[in-house]
């Protein structure tokens, strides 16, 4: 196993792990710190492959830097919003309404 | 001049530098820059095409900057079908959007963020049926998610924070998944633009992966059966034009991406068993969408629901479009070209639909369905708009509905698939069923509940709509014109020999 | 394009550009609205008769448009085209005069009158569709235009009924979509041919064109309310008075019956039903819907309502000639379209002038109303007698051909069921003549108006007054070579080849 292959994994592992988070954790911020550790997982993933051939490949990158300008802008848009939910509502969940069961 | 010879270019421009300048235009301004932009768009739609066909399906490098780290747009019919789409909706929904925002002073609040965000969404839709690249398009759809999100939670109402915050969780992790499998291709195959990666592609069980995950992305964009259920709070609680492009454009989006990675990049081995899945979750949203909607109280979650069902349609296309792939019939090209006016017609329909609710909601100040007697004696321009577009998405002739439906039913009869035609004709039965819900309750004669007189040109703008999705019914050789050109010849044949 | 290929379009648009600008027009203006109506209906029959003429001589009418990809919208007028059409358009200028004076002061009259000329543009589109996804495209939107008129009472009965209209057409309208599309997918794009399409199909593939057969028949079966599909017709009744005579007296249910009949004819031609053994499920249910429909219609004390239940009995008349396998059945069957057409608007118009005037709307309330209103139970008495079949009214002729026809074609049985159909006839009008004639009023009339030089106002009385004569006429004249029987003896001679 190469390196390559142990950070590929890792990525991997850590982008399962946060959608497990956002997938059961109810509380909003818990929500939004699992979704970036499941980006985290994915960006990793890419910077990992970055190493496959005899020198760098520097387009992953580039791709990586523009994923997390777009992970912060989105989580500081997000984290703005639950804030204006907590105000709105009190909530810092995503109450379930009965006629949204579908 | 160079923009003349490039209008592809004002796609995304257009829309995005009139984002930033509405901050700087007060209420006169901006109705001027609605107007000019109106003007902008349906230029560079027009030449565009005019172009198209002309050369032939072409490239546009931005600013020089070759692929990978440059971007590159490519034009061809679908994407043509797809700007002409974002055109006419647009400027549907930005003459709307003069009446609907500015008739009291919070609402005024909101339509200042509104224009800018609105504009930013048009662009960055436009720049999604434009790009060329796997990355790219993660990109794009990331701007036009955050857009759409901002746009549903301007009301500041507590069930539109909460359905626009599903939302963007959801779209968060769609994006997640998508970008997961770019990761993957990449690493694999070192290409990230289309064209070199349909050639590189192998069916390797890498391979399968990244489509899985890039398709479960994908569909959760495009609100497929069972990945739909953020769709009916979030659309139903945004403000009505902005329920209209959700409905009408953004989910689209994911699905134009998953088209297009279908028909161009995956391997044709893998594509068959992946087809088959997309049409059981889009005949079991057909049935569960239209039971839903019939099931609704308020009337613009009646209209969302109607969504999850109508973008079943659209679904289906991809099982049979594979079931003549290796034929030499020319049912690929039959469902290709239902499917894709499935699309134009759901969109042109239910924008109009979701703009008429919202003049019928502001005249009543309410959304309760049964709160909606007695106004077909006030609106009738409304309820025209409603039954214009009830037409296409009946898939009545000669809504632009019934193109899109008969040639998925014939394709299906064709090729003998009972299951699949049984579903359509279902399907269009409870779409009559859901529809007449609101319309008995606009015939209905009483004369009581309040009623606000709405502007004229919200009217208009849902009639101007409708009017479309019968007149793309009455003529549809136009825009399957445009289709064809530069796409591959499978899915064409049916279309070359009668043009 | 020459003027005869524009023709059977313009037939269409004098009704649809009239219901356009009828919606444009204000509410209030009256007058406005009237002169639109009768001169778009009045233009319409000078149309039709152009297309009369023209296809007696032999001349050819068809409009063709390109709309789906190798599918023309073909709108052509051959003889059965001219036959149904006549009917439409001149009922049609009958029945706005009468809607003009019957609903006079009513609310939403724009709308009412709006979708009455869509309607009528989707029955004279029926009628002149020239292929099947023509005929389709006219009646899914005749189903549609049809639902406001149905409920424009906008009350809870009328929605109740609107939907149930609904549920029934448009799930008919399912199965003739699946049997069109099936059918397309054996023969590609075809128009409609005298002499039928499929018997000239070669190894046509029997088993398939018979569940076809089926599911467009059984389809059309709902608007033709066939039993047991016939359930939303008498609910349909809470239609004001016009809107039941025309619609569901003339183009709701002959648009049904006359799908049937281009189905048999110029789809699959009579002789290929015949050879395939398809004509005789029909012809058995035909007759069970005659008497099942007139057994319903001895028990209605509502008068609207047994006049919908003979409707459902009468139209089956149609069906029953067109099944029966030889000219003189078809020759019946097709000539009762037209006849069944005049009596029973007649009834209708009728039964809506006394529930105008006098607020009656029970047959046993009916006590001494032909001394009041004579002209109008006169027109009655004329229609029902002519439904008994009393010659020599036009009821006579069409069952005169029916039952030679089902001798003719070995199923002497069937007259039988015409006599029996022709007894519970006369038991259920019969009686209405007799209490309208010669019963004494229990009370006096409740009148809306005090009573005018005429027994209600001309508008309301001309209409009923004209269809009866017509009644009359066509049975007189039925020599002439300008009468229904005439043209459907020219039909047949060519459909028979």
């Amino acid at each position: 196993m190469t390196v390559m292959h142990l950070f590929g994994l890792t990525g991997v592992a850590l982008f399962c792990i946060g959608l497990f988070g956002v997938m059961t954790k109810p509380h909003l911020l818990k929500k939004l710190l699992s979704l970036n550790i499941a980006s985290a997982g994915v960006f990793l993933l890419m910077v990992a492959l970055a190493s496959r051939g005899d020198r760098p490949d520097p387009v992953p990158h580039a791709l990586v830097l523009t994923g997390i300008v777009i992970s912060v802008s989105a989580t500081a848009y997000a984290v703005g919003l639950a804030a204006r939910l907590h105000r709105a509502t009190g909530m810092v969940t995503l109450e379930v309404k009965p006629e949204d069961d579908a | 001049m160079w923009t003349g010879q490039q209008p592809e270019v004002w796609q995304v421009a257009g829309p995005m530098i009139a984002a930033a300048m509405t901050f700087a235009l007060g209420s006169r301004g901006r109705k001027t820059l609605v107007g000019v932009v109106i003007a902008l768009m349906g230029w560079s739609t027009l030449g565009t095409i005019v172009k198209l066909i002309g050369e032939g399906p072409y490239l546009h490098v931005i600013g020089g900057w070759v692929a990978p780290l440059g971007i590159t747009w490519r034009i061809d019919g679908l994407s043509a079908v797809m700007l002409v789409l974002t055109t006419l909706i647009g400027a549907g929904i930005s003459v709307y959007s003069l009446g609907y925002f500015g008739t009291s002073s919070r609402e005024q609040h909101n339509e200042t963020y509104f224009w800018p965000l609105w504009l930013f969404l048009w662009g960055s839709l436009n720049a999604v049926f434009l790009s060329g690249d796997i990355f790219n398009w993660y990109v794009t759809l990331e701007l036009s998610g955050l857009a759409a999100v901002a746009l549903i939670t301007l009301s500041n109402k507590p069930d539109a924070l909460t359905g626009g915050m599903r939302y963007l969780i959801i779209a968060l992790v769609a994006s997640l998944f998508y970008l997961l499998g770019v990761a993957l291709l990449y690493g694999e195959y070192g290409i990230l633009d289309l064209g070199g990666l349909s050639k590189a592609i192998e069916p390797t069980h890498l391979t399968m992966v990244a489509m899985s995950v890039m398709t479960i992305g994908l569909i959760a964009k495009a609100a497929l059966f069972p990945l739909h259920f953020w769709l009916p709070p979030a659309h139903s609680n945004a403000p009505s034009p902005v329920s209209a492009v959700l409905s009408a454009l953004v989910v689209k989006s994911g699905f134009y991406i998953l088209l297009r990675l279908v028909i161009e990049v995956w391997p044709a081995e893998m594509t068959h068993a992946l087809a088959q899945g997309l049409g059981i979750l889009g005949g079991a949203a057909i049935l569960w969408g239209s039971f839903l909607a019939i099931k609704q109280q308020r009337l613009k979650r009646l209209i969302a629901y109607s969504t999850v069902a109508q973008l079943g349609y659209v679904f289906l296309m991809f099982p049979l479009m594979t079931i003549g792939w290796d034929t030499d019939t020319n049912w690929t090209s039959r469902a290709f070209a239902g499917g894709i006016y499935q699309v134009v017609a759901h969109a042109l329909a239910k924008a109009s639909l979701f703009l008429a609710a919202g003049v019928l909601i502001h005249a009543r100040g309410s959304d309760d369905l049964e709160g909606l007697r007695g106004l077909g004696e006030k609106l009738p321009l409304t309820v025209t708009a409603m039954a214009l577009a009830g037409i296409s998405l009946m898939g009545i002739p000669p809504g632009a509905g019934f193109f899109a439906k008969w040639m998925l039913l014939t394709t299906a009869i064709y090729s003998q698939h009972w299951s699949w035609a049984a579903i359509m004709l279902i399907g269009g039965l409870m779409a009559v069923g859901y529809l007449f819900r609101i319309y008995r309750r606009l015939l209905t004669h009483v004369d009581h509940g309040t009623f606000h007189q709405p502007s004229r040109i919200m009217e208009f703008a849902a009639l101007g709509l409708a009017g479309l999705s019968l007149l793309f019914g009455l003529s549809s050789m136009p825009l399957l014109y445009v289709l064809r050109i530069g796409m591959p010849e499978q899915l064409t044949n049916y279309f070359w020999g009668m043009m | 394009m020459s003027f005869d290929s524009l023709v059977p379009f313009l037939v269409l648009m004098t009704s649809f550009v009239t219901g356009i600008a009828i919606l444009m027009i204000g509410e209030d203006r009256v007058t406005a609205r009237r002169v639109l109506n009768l001169s778009g209906a009045v233009i319409k029959i000078l149309l039709v008769g152009v297309m009369f003429w023209g296809v007696f001589h032999g001349r050819n009418y068809e409009t063709r448009v390109p709309f789906l990809p190798n599918i023309d919208l073909v709108l052509r007028a051959d003889a059965m085209t001219i036959l149904f059409s006549t009917l439409s358009a001149g009922l049609w200028l009958l029945t706005t005069i009468y809607a003009i004076g019957y609903l006079e002061g009513s609310p939403n009259r724009r709308r009412f009158f709006g979708f009455f000329s869509f309607c009528v543009t989707a029955t004279m589109g029926v009628s002149l569709a020239g292929n099947l996804i023509t005929f389709f495209l006219f009646y899914e939107m005749l189903t549609l235009t049809t639902y406001p008129l149905v409920v424009h009472r906008g009350n809870e009965k009328s929605m109740k009924a609107g939907t149930n209209y609904l549920a029934y057409t448009l799930g008919g309208s399912a199965l003739i979509l699946a049997g069109m599309l099936w059918l397309y997918s054996i023969t590609g794009p075809f128009d409609f041919t005298e002499t039928g399409v499929l018997n000239a199909l070669a190894d046509a593939p029997k088993g398939q064109l018979t569940v076809i057969f089926f599911l467009m028949m059984l389809g059309m079966g709902v608007k033709a309310a066939l039993f047991p599909f016939h359930a939303w017709l008498p609910q349909a009744m809470v239609a004001p008075a016009p809107v039941s005579a025309l619609l569901h007296a003339v183009a709701v249910v002959k648009a049904g019956a006359f799908g049937m009949v281009r189905i048999v004819y110029d789809v699959y031609g009579i002789a290929f039903c015949h050879d395939l053994g398809l004509l005789k499920p029909f012809l058995i249910l035909a007759s069970i819907t005659i008497v099942y429909g007139s057994v319903r219609a001895l028990a209605q004390d509502d008068f609207k309502r047994r006049l919908a239940f003979s409707t459902v009995s009468q139209v089956s008349y149609i069906l029953l000639g067109v099944t029966l396998f030889g000219p003189m059945g078809s020759i019946g069957g097709l000539v009762h379209l037209v006849h069944q057409g005049i009596m029973k608007i007649t009834m209708f118009f009728c039964a809506g002038n006394i529930a105008e005037t006098l607020h009656l709307h029970k047959i046993s309330e009916l006590k001494g109303v032909g001394r009041r209103m004579p002209l109008t139970m006169g027109a009655f008495t004329v229609a029902a007698l002519g439904m008994i079949g009393v010659p020599p009214l036009a009821g006579f002729i069409s069952k005169w051909h029916l039952g030679l026809g089902a001798v003719e074609s070995g199923n002497a049985w069937v007259l039988g069921v015409l006599a029996a159909s022709s007894l519970l006839n006369a038991a259920y009008f019969l009686p209405i003549l007799r209490t309208a004639w010669f019963d004494v009023p229990d009370q006096p009339w409740q009148e809306s108006h005090p009573r005018g030089r005429w027994e209600c106002t001309w508008w309301l009385l001309v209409p009923p007054v004209v269809t009866a004569l017509m009644t009359l006429l066509v049975g007189l004249m039925a020599g002439s070579p300008l009468s229904p029987i005439r043209w459907a003896y020219l039909i047949i001679g060519r459909e028979y080849g």
